[in-house]
């Protein structure tokens, strides 16, 4: 039994980390690459703790325009569909019961139909709406905000919907008809007695209407018009080749997310203590009173650990400069790069010597020519009698990074990688 | 002390599609009275008390409070104030902002509101308490302060809609001497909806006792007990055995019914079924528990019952007696125990005995299910 236990802990234990691997990796390996040096995001070779590419997420105009832009668009979307999700499911639990499966699937319809036609559909009713009422074609019909806050919470709405519904089926209309048997209007038994028992709902709903509008992709692509979202700009850029400046903000999103789950978290179990402990219900809550209850609350230990971190982070950033440790990565590869071209030209000359003593060889005249000027070698790769495993040509690929940053570092969103000056560099010193 | 509000049904029907929920209710309740709907689960008086706080409006017929037509007027607006079955204090208000909720519609400002809700606590015995939510009180706390609650709203008439039915026993008894206290003190209209004829009984100036829409009879609880004007009153209100059969005879107040197991046993017709019962009528007769006795004689006599014993209970005041009865219903007679060892007469036969007026005949009609 005991060995049997054990096999299936092992089991257990792989497929966890199988499976939060599955879950993580992704995101740990592009949180390393948001702090290594190379113009391509990658995590391995580590050459130099670097925070520049926060300094150029920063200063990229377009990342930030897209930013704002996803912030307004998620604000007005959030505002849209927490009041369509309310008042769609208020009308869901006051509707005739007849009527009731009609209307909950013509609302939960837009979350079944693919983002892309409720993109398009919204820029064409609109289109017509404008043509029809005869504006003109920069009317705030057509602007971009307007129609991707219209499109996005055409179908956030509804999922703000069944978050309102599951809580609405737990209110007890009895609190209502209180309400207003004790004199309240209608508006007043809404207001101070619905709306704060929903509070909590509308809080969840506002969170998924965000995070859905913010990363929204297939909906907004068609809608944005003059204000591309975060989103549609990432896109642009991967198209034409990236930088760890997108790992940079994808891991400042991350590390927020967590930051503000770990927060909820801790008072959440704050809260949970006070109670266990015997405090009334009515004194939980309110200030924030962290250091009593620190012990026994991981979570907020956790909290402070982050904190600390991120503080030690930034003051650490401020004051460290990653330009000694890349200046010494260059000269490593420098001196690599000279040794690999001496060893290279030893081996040519050995096949030189080789080939006079072999006689006259029809691809002789050629190679002579080509091994003073490396630059130009991968006219003929595979010819040598080495395969071209060290035809210059590939040591200029692989050693192309320190040289760009020696002209612009951290400058250009593409590295550089392949500058022509960056294959006509080392030429002048394989003569010697 | 103010008079308090009278509340008039006039002809009230209330019907949910087909559905008939309440037929020609017809009550005058008496301003500053204690007043009870008592009837089985289902029955309509819910209904009833929906309509005099304004979620429904009759069908047909009037709801009149302090001789004003309520008809159009919102629960708002009305002078009633509403305890519900589950209470339905705001859950996520204190209590003191749940006793001044009333105040706070009205725009009365905090300072205001606080001190009338501490008066209120005080009064309900909860000083003190105002700062907590009412998830931490206790059954009975809540129902205080529901009533403090509704108190607060200064109604002319209040509507408790079966408050107590939530608590238990102990609690329960002890609310209703403190509910009848509160509405001798307030002096308002008090109309309250109880299945519980205990409830009904104890509190009530007037009980009206209703059966599927129907009530059946209006007035105050001894003669509720004592004078039951149907069959249905007489078997739902407190314990009774009955005894089916046909009127023989009538000679004045009493009536002799030819029973269909017991021979013909002599009883009384009550105020309320008088002129309902003839001779040769299908007549139903009824019998307290604690009015049977055992007889002295065992001379067949028109008040003498003879009957098996099937089985005996002893319930510390009373000893219980239970014998084969009418229609297959068992027969129990109720003795006060007096201290004195008895000796089993199970599986025997005995003679019983009970005075002519503490039997009620009554038109044969459809008895209370248990």
């Amino acid at each position: 039994m005991k060995s049997q236990n054990l096999v299936l802990r092992i089991f257990l234990g792989l497929y966890l980390a199988v499976f939060f691997g599955y879950l993580l990796g992704p995101l740990i390996i592009m949180g390393i690459t948001a702090f290594n040096s190379p113009g391509f995001p990658r995590a391995t070779p580590w050459e130099c703790l670097t925070f520049e590419w926060f300094d150029v997420l920063a200063n990229d105009k377009r990342i930030m325009n897209g930013l704002k832009n996803s912030l307004i668009v998620g604000s007005g979307t959030v505002v849209l569909s927490v009041a369509l999700g309310l008042a769609g499911a208020l009308m869901l639990t006051q509707i005739y019961p007849k009527l009731r499966a009609t209307f909950y699937t013509v609302v939960i319809a837009p979350i079944l139909i693919p983002g892309v036609v409720l993109g398009i559909s919204t820029l064409v009713f609109w289109d017509r709406l404008n043509i029809m009422l005869g504006f003109s074609g920069d009317s705030f019909l057509h602007n971009g905000i307007f129609l991707t806050i219209l499109g996005q919470s055409t179908f956030i709405a509804s999922y703000c919907m069944l978050v309102f519904l599951a809580r609405l089926q737990r209110y007890d209309t009895g609190l209502t008809e209180a309400a207003l048997d004790l004199g309240a209007t209608n508006v007043q038994a809404f207001r101070k007695i619905l709306v704060p028992f929903l509070m909590p709902a509308i809080a969840s709903a506002a969170v998924l209407a965000f995070l859905a509008s913010f990363e929204n992709y297939n909906t907004t692509t068609f809608t944005f018009g003059k204000y591309p979202t975060l989103t549609i700009e990432l896109a642009q850029k991967v198209r034409y080749g990236i930088n760890p400046s997108i790992s940079a903000l994808a891991f400042t999103i991350v590390v927020l997310t967590i930051f503000a789950a770990v927060v909820h978290e801790v008072s959440q179990r704050r809260k949970q203590l006070a109670l266990a402990n015997g405090a009334p219900i009515s004194a939980v809550g309110g200030s924030f009173q962290l250091p009593g209850f620190l012990r026994g609350n991981p979570a907020a230990i956790v909290l402070l650990v982050l904190t600390v971190g991120a503080v030690a982070t930034i003051s650490f950033a401020s004051t460290y400069s990653p330009e000694a440790c890349k200046v010494d990565v260059r000269e490593q590869k420098r001196e690599l790069q000279k040794q690999q071209i001496e060893k290279i030209q030893q081996q040519r000359q050995q096949q030189k010597l080789d080939k006079a003593l072999q006689g006259p060889n029809i691809f002789g005249p050629d190679k002579s020519k080509v091994a003073p000027a490396p630059g130009a070698a991968p006219q003929s790769p595979g010819k040598g009698a080495f395969g071209g495993v060290f035809a210059p040509g590939n040591l200029d690929k692989a050693t192309p990074k320190p040289e760009s940053k020696i002209e612009s570092p951290g400058k250009g969103t593409f590295g550089n990688v392949f500058a022509p000056s960056n294959l006509g560099e080392p030429a002048p010193e394989a003569p010697k | 002390m103010s008079k308090g509000v009278g509340v008039n049904l006039q002809d009230v029907w209330i019907r949910f599609g087909e559905f008939v929920a309440v037929r020609e209710a017809n009550v005058d309740i008496e301003g500053g009275a204690f007043f009870s709907f008592l009837g089985p689960s289902g029955c309509g008086k819910t209904t009833i008390l929906r309509s005099v706080s304004g979620f429904l409006e009759p069908s047909q017929g009037k709801v009149l409070i302090g001789g004003n037509d309520m008809a159009g007027i919102g629960p708002n607006k009305r002078p009633t104030a509403l305890i519900f079955q589950n209470l339905a204090l705001f859950p996520l208000m204190k209590v003191w902002e749940n006793i001044a909720f009333s105040l706070e519609v009205q725009g009365v400002g905090t300072a205001a509101r606080r001190k009338r809700a501490d008066e209120l606590l005080e009064m309900i015995a909860l000083t003190g308490q105002g700062d907590k939510l009412p998830s931490e009180l206790s059954g009975g706390q809540k129902q205080r302060v529901a009533i403090a609650r509704a108190l607060c709203a200064e109604p002319d008439v209040l509507l408790l809609d079966e408050p107590l039915s939530a608590l238990d026993l102990k609690l329960r008894q002890h609310m209703r001497t403190e509910l009848r206290e509160i509405q001798q003190r307030v002096g308002i209209t008090f109309i309250y909806i109880t299945h519980d004829q205990g409830e009904a009984l104890t509190m009530s100036d007037h009980v009206a006792v209703m059966k599927a829409g129907v009530i059946d009879q209006i007035a105050d609880g001894q003669t509720i007990y004592d004078d039951p004007s149907t069959a249905f009153v007489a078997s739902f209100v407190g314990e009774n055995n009955v005894f089916r059969g046909k009127v023989k005879s009538i000679d004045g107040d009493s009536a002799l019914i030819s029973t269909n197991r017991s021979g013909d046993l002599i009883s009384r017709i009550p105020a309320g079924a008088k002129g309902k019962l003839a001779v040769g009528d299908d007549a139903m007769m009824f019998i307290r528990p604690e009015a049977l006795n055992i007889a002295g004689t065992k001379t067949p006599a028109n008040n003498h019952i003879t009957a098996l014993v099937l089985n005996e209970e002893f319930e510390g005041q009373t000893f219980n007696v239970f014998l084969e009865g009418d229609g297959g219903k068992e027969m129990k007679m109720s003795l006060v125990n007096q201290g004195k060892a008895r000796q089993s007469a199970k599986g025997s036969s005995l003679t019983l005995e009970y005075a002519a007026d503490q039997a009620v005949a009554l038109p044969a009609g459809e008895l209370a299910s248990e």
